[in-house]
């Protein structure tokens, strides 16, 4: 998709020198002296560094290689929770936040004197640390005086103890997980809805289809394939959940270490207790689900080319 | 009778709408009325929505407490600095992608677009033990390095550039201009509104980075705003009021900043990602 783009012609009587190589080179270099330094070398070397066992950062010492870090992780019991939170998390926040940015983006698409608005209400978490807004979460949490109780209750519900019960800690990260992917994923859809040809709708309108029927019958299959690969991306997101979890319970992993998630143990494992090789092991684990994911993104984008 | 049905719709999902718009904003219109009250007011119940005695004592408190100008400067100096260099490298390697010729070029572009999934935090082993090697730890410099050039803004710079047509091109060489003028003078001014949005969402992105922020630095004064209001519950105590205080110094730069450049900031976001 990306790479068939036009290339620029090549003149006939240019040929390869050194010279006509130093240019490219030149302007190349810093890009390429960063990505090198800070991507592709650390991307290998987290591969090396998953296979070297008893690995010392600093020293550079280890043992030998093998796979013991991957059989650590893999019967390491806090990261199949890890793994269990984390697919949790994507399995609820990733369909509720596109259900509900669906409907707000087809609200959204209507013209509207209040656009200006909705758009800075609906998107403004896009742009706000994760970490300091995770602190107002905790906040409308608070069990004693938090905004979310009193309204439960008004309703005459019992307070709930978000942040300190494992069960309704899950649900608080959940929800705030929803509230922060939202914005994006509005945005997408409505990337999308605004390409669907208008004909369609005006048809639909003429044939005197009501509201609903153009929303189930027509918006929501041509916008199929926006809404498949906002759905991969946010999975990927979700995958990498992490900032969320560390400014709702303080830097902890949730209540009675309840809440690993994959980058959680990862973090653990790396800066706590500096066991580096099962920290690159876990990270492994986890590239590998994100490139399972990007690959079904690219298959995905291919098959729907020609909607 | 039809059109009537049609308006009832339309009310409801102005009404819907505004609901949801109402409950989006919540946290941020809750987390600035809060850092206005009284300890005592943010412990009553049933809680006053707006403070009965705007005070703006947490915010003095904040700065006394925790050197958060000291944290905000930092944030800025790493914020504008990152943003720099990235949009220098990125131009230049989309001018090298999109203009120039070399053997192998859209191969080694393809390379990279294929390393766009590599998540970040799997580089972090890494670039610790780089960062430590180069005895750069706990330096503002730790913060900016990692982070100055990007796959995924270069891959949206190119995409743009390459819409440039070449006849631009060639008759800037034939009036003898030499590439690197024509980068600066044609390409880059015709470019702008694309270069400010990546500018934008790498803006925010350093703003505010987090984890990596935790990893490397240690000092009260190398803090970021992020890692500070973090840090800030240690050392202000599970305070609300004082949180919230703490955390509108953290938000509101960027509430300002995208209320001036919303446009460009969602085209941004609309092409496919904000976290790079």
């Amino acid at each position: 998709m990306i790479l068939k783009k036009k290339r620029t012609n090549f003149d006939v009587d240019e040929k390869i020198t050194f010279k006509t190589l130093l240019k490219p080179f030149l302007y190349l270099l810093p890009f390429i002296i960063s990505i090198s330094i800070f991507t592709i070398y650390p991307f290998f070397n987290a591969f090396l560094i998953s296979f070297k066992e008893n690995y010392k950062a600093l020293s550079g010492i280890f043992s030998g290689f093998g796979l013991a870090n991957y059989e650590y992780v893999l019967t390491n019991e806090t990261f199949l929770l890890a793994l269990k939170n984390t697919v949790t998390y994507v399995l609820w926040v990733v369909p509720i936040s596109t259900a509900l940015s669906l409907l707000v983006a087809v609200m959204l698409n209507r013209k509207s004197k209040l656009q200006a608005f909705f758009q800075t209400a609906y998107f403004l978490p896009l742009v706000t640390s994760a970490i300091a807004v995770g602190l107002v979460w905790r906040w409308l949490f608070n069990f004693d005086y938090g905004v979310i109780n009193f309204v439960l209750s008004q309703v005459g519900a019992d307070a709930i103890n978000w942040l300190n019960n494992p069960t309704y800690a899950k649900v608080a990260l959940i929800v705030y997980g929803i509230w922060s992917m939202m914005p994006f994923t509005i945005i997408l859809l409505l990337a999308g809805l605004q390409n669907i040809n208008e004909q369609y709708l005006i048809a639909a309108k003429v044939d005197g289809s009501k509201p609903t029927q153009i929303f189930a019958y027509i918006t929501v299959p041509l916008l199929a394939p926006t809404i498949g690969l906002t759905m991969i991306v946010n999975m990927i997101t979700g995958f990498k959940v992490f900032n969320e979890l560390f400014a709702l319970f303080n830097g902890t992993p949730g209540p009675a270490y309840s809440l690993y998630t994959v980058i959680y143990f990862m973090y653990e494992q790396f800066y706590v207790k500096y066991r580096l090789g099962t920290a690159a092991a876990s990270a492994i684990v986890l590239f590998f689900i994100v490139m399972i994911l990007t690959l079904l993104q690219l298959y995905m984008q291919r098959k729907w080319k020609n909607y | 009778m039809k059109k009537k049905k049609l308006k009832f719709i339309d009310l409801l999902s102005l009404t819907l709408l505004m609901c949801g718009a109402c409950i989006m904003i919540f946290p941020f219109v809750w987390m600035i009325l809060s850092s206005l009250k009284t300890q005592v007011e943010v412990s009553t119940i049933p809680p006053t929505f707006f403070p009965t005695k705007a005070t703006l004592d947490n915010y003095i408190f904040a700065l006394k407490t925790a050197p958060f100008a000291r944290y905000f400067l930092n944030s800025l100096i790493v914020t504008v600095v990152c943003v720099t260099l990235t949009m220098f490298t990125t131009i230049l390697a989309a001018f090298a992608f999109s203009r120039l010729k070399f053997p192998g070029r859209d191969i080694i572009f393809a390379a990279l677009i294929a390393m766009m999934m590599i998540p970040f935090e799997m580089l972090i082993i890494t670039n610790y033990t780089t960062i430590a090697k180069l005895g750069l730890m706990d330096t503002l410099v730790a913060l900016v390095i990692p982070f100055t050039a990007s796959i995924f803004y270069t891959y949206i710079l190119r995409n743009f550039f390459l819409s440039i047509p070449d006849s631009l091109y060639y008759s800037a060489k034939v009036d003898g201009s030499s590439d690197w003028k024509y980068l600066w003078w044609v390409m880059v001014p015709i470019a702008k509104p694309t270069i400010i949005t990546i500018a934008l969402l790498n803006t925010i992105a350093a703003w505010n980075s987090f984890l990596w922020t935790v990893l490397v630095i240690n000092s009260t004064n190398n803090r970021t705003l992020p890692f500070g209001v973090f840090a800030f519950i240690a050392e202000g105590g599970v305070r609300y009021e004082r949180l919230m205080a703490a955390a509108t110094i953290v938000v509101l730069p960027m509430i300002i900043l995208f209320l001036f450049a919303r446009k460009y900031i969602v085209s941004g976001v609309s092409r496919g990602g904000i976290k790079g």
